[in-house]
């Protein structure tokens, strides 16, 4: 009953405080400054490598040079 | 030296099995062991034929023998859910089709879990697993990892499907609403899903995209989830080496929730989150355009991973379970609504600017009329997690029309989609045999969910309505039987409307089947370059 109470209580509060705030990380993360090139250029990698794959001696197949 | 080692453990199996079979206590034990051993005996004597041959593998190939077995398998297994449900609805509908020669085996009671693992398990199971495979391929930039461990993937799901179904009619079972499979077949469960977790795992740590697309985000969380869902939920001592049956670990209130943790969280991880790896691919694919927004769907992810879990205390209101955990159940149930209404308008914003297509493409408006029915059911699922509407809808037929305007609605139809998405392509088609057929199957479909659905409500707040009546006395006004008599009219309205569904599917098994028969091969763009 004892170990019940304790991890009751740090369930219901360090727990669930640490699990809000990895949520609220999470959201800031998403829409750091510069994560827009990012996200643009994942939600688009669905259109590539569509019949066959990446060739092996290029890592990053559709980066193209600045 | 892996043939040999494949040899030996094959020829074990089967000799081990045989002598299960010899041992056997009962009759679902002494069939599904006996099935074992033929599986067994077969893989070897495949393995046995193909000792001198060379293996090559193409590693500038997708591997997609595995995607095409996959795709029929979920056709097959869909037609077969879908009939067996038709069965039972009429067997709700008409008693006497419970015949009496069949007691025992063909009866509803038998036949009930029969359909539920056949449409979740072996329809959306299969439509998993060959998604996740199409899609992480085509998303990494990579053949498949692990070999042929791809095809005992696939094969292993095969022989669990086909030993829960036969196990299930013969009375094999650890009566756990969707975890009836017996203590054996949950250890071959846990052994093909970890193979299925390596396979995916590995393809996506060799990738060549730089970041991991979000579709295999829901896909892997649906691997692990389930992975220790199934696990926890599962904890059963055998009462014997030689047969089916077991005890549960735990007991009372405590399993009851671990139960109804496993089985909402199935349908929040199988059901929802895999099939959101589907949506968040197939439909951006179809309609020839990114994801609306891919913050949102970020946050979509994390949302409801972390909602999720929580929910599963609502099946469990006004029972044994502690006040204070039901009540977390139905709020956490309720804050859920957000990510999935987030989700369901991320689906639907990713065609705005190519609107028209719903007008010429009845692939794309099968997928989008998925996604209404995914907002329609996650609207329809936390407002009767409410305890007050619950105390109404629980043990109602209500739960059973929400259950299949989710299940019929949302993973039948992006299913369906996947499934026509796909077949011209694995089989390097020109184009799907024929539209036409595709939209008469849309319509079957959606008229056949209306109906099943709206009679289910019908049917459900009715039988809510009479079980609470109490007259000027206090007294009750309706016995059981009444509402049993009442419901009717409602239930053959339901069978009528899974009769369409299964209509629609044979039609596009049908269209499948052309498709890949009749269709000319798709020529490839650089064969019809003229030579100079």
């Amino acid at each position: 009953m004892e170990t019940y109470s304790t991890l009751r209580q740090f369930a219901d509060s360090w727990a669930l405080l640490s699990l809000f705030l990895i949520f609220l990380g999470v959201i800031v993360w998403a829409f750091r400054p510069g994560s827009r090139k990012t996200h643009d250029d994942v939600a688009k990698s669905i259109f590539r490598n569509d019949k066959a794959p990446a060739p092996a001696d290029d890592p990053k197949p559709h980066v193209k040079e600045a | 030296m892996w043939d040999y080692l494949k040899l030996v453990v094959l020829g074990l199996l089967a000799l081990g099995a045989a002598i299960a079979a010899n041992y056997a206590r009962d009759l679902a034990y002494q069939v599904n062991a006996v099935t074992v051993m033929l599986a067994a005996g077969i893989t070897f004597l495949v393995v046995l034929r193909g000792m001198d041959e060379v293996k090559t593998v193409n590693r500038n190939e997708y591997m997609d023998g595995v995607v095409r077995a996959g795709v029929i398998a979920t056709a097959f297994w869909g037609i077969v859910g879908f009939l067996v449900g038709v069965v039972i609805a009429s067997q709700l509908a008409w008693p006497w089709l419970n015949f009496e020669a069949l007691q025992g085996m063909g009866n509803f009671g038998r036949l009930r879990p029969l359909h539920t693992s056949a449409v979740i398990f072996a329809f959306g199971g299969n439509a998993l697993i060959m998604s996740s495979f199409y899609i992480v391929q085509r998303t990494s930039a990579v053949r498949l990892w692990g070999g042929n461990l791809g095809w005992f993937v696939f094969w292993g799901w095969q022989l669990v499907i086909v030993l829960a179904a036969t196990g299930y009619v013969l009375g094999g079972t650890q009566s756990k609403e969707y975890a009836e499979p017996v203590w054996y077949v949950d250890i071959l469960i846990t052994v093909v899903w970890v193979a299925f977790l390596a396979v995916f795992a590995g393809t996506l740590m060799k990738r060549k995209e730089p970041h991991i697309y979000v579709a295999n985000w829901f896909l892997l969380a649906m691997i692990i989830t389930i992975a220790m869902l199934h696990l926890v939920n599962n904890m059963a001592i055998p009462v014997s080496f030689f047969g089916s049956q077991s005890v549960q670990v735990t007991s009372g209130v405590q399993d009851a929730m671990i139960q109804w943790w496993y089985g909402h969280n199935a349908v929040g991880f199988f059901l929802t989150a895999g099939f959101l790896g589907m949506m968040y691919y197939f439909v951006p694919k179809q309609a020839e355009r990114p994801v609306y927004s891919y913050k949102l769907s970020i946050i979509h992810f994390w949302a409801l991973i972390f909602l999720y879990i929580w929910a599963g205390p609502h099946h469990l209101h006004y029972t044994a379970l502690p006040d204070w955990a039901s009540t977390l159940g139905m709020v956490f149930s309720v804050i859920l609504w957000m990510p999935s209404w987030g989700g369901m308008i991320n689906g639907l914003m990713t065609l705005s600017g190519a609107w028209d297509k719903l007008r010429t493409d009845p692939v794309i408006r099968m997928m989008v009329v998925s996604i209404g029915f995914y907002g329609m059911s996650t609207f329809e699922g936390p407002m009767m997690s409410i305890k007050a509407v619950n105390s109404l809808s629980h043990y109602t037929d209500w739960t059973i029309g929400h259950v299949h305007s989710g299940a019929l609605g949302w993973n039948g139809m992006i299913t369906f989609g996947a499934l026509y998405f796909l077949t011209p392509r694995l089989w390097n088609r020109d184009g799907l045999y024929s539209l036409k057929l595709v939209s008469w199957h849309f319509w079957l479909a959606t008229i056949g969910i209306v109906l099943y659905a709206s009679a289910m409500w019908v049917s459900g707040i009715m039988e809510g309505l009479m079980w609470r009546e109490v007259d000027a006395n206090g007294y009750l006004v309706n016995a059981f039987a009444d509402t049993v008599a009442a419901k009717y009219p409602m239930n053959v309205v339901r069978m009528l409307g899974g009769l369409l569904f299964l209509s629609g599917a044979v039609i596009m098994c049908y269209n499948l089947w052309m498709t890949v028969r009749a269709q000319p091969a798709k020529v490839t763009s650089h064969a019809a370059v003229p030579a100079e």
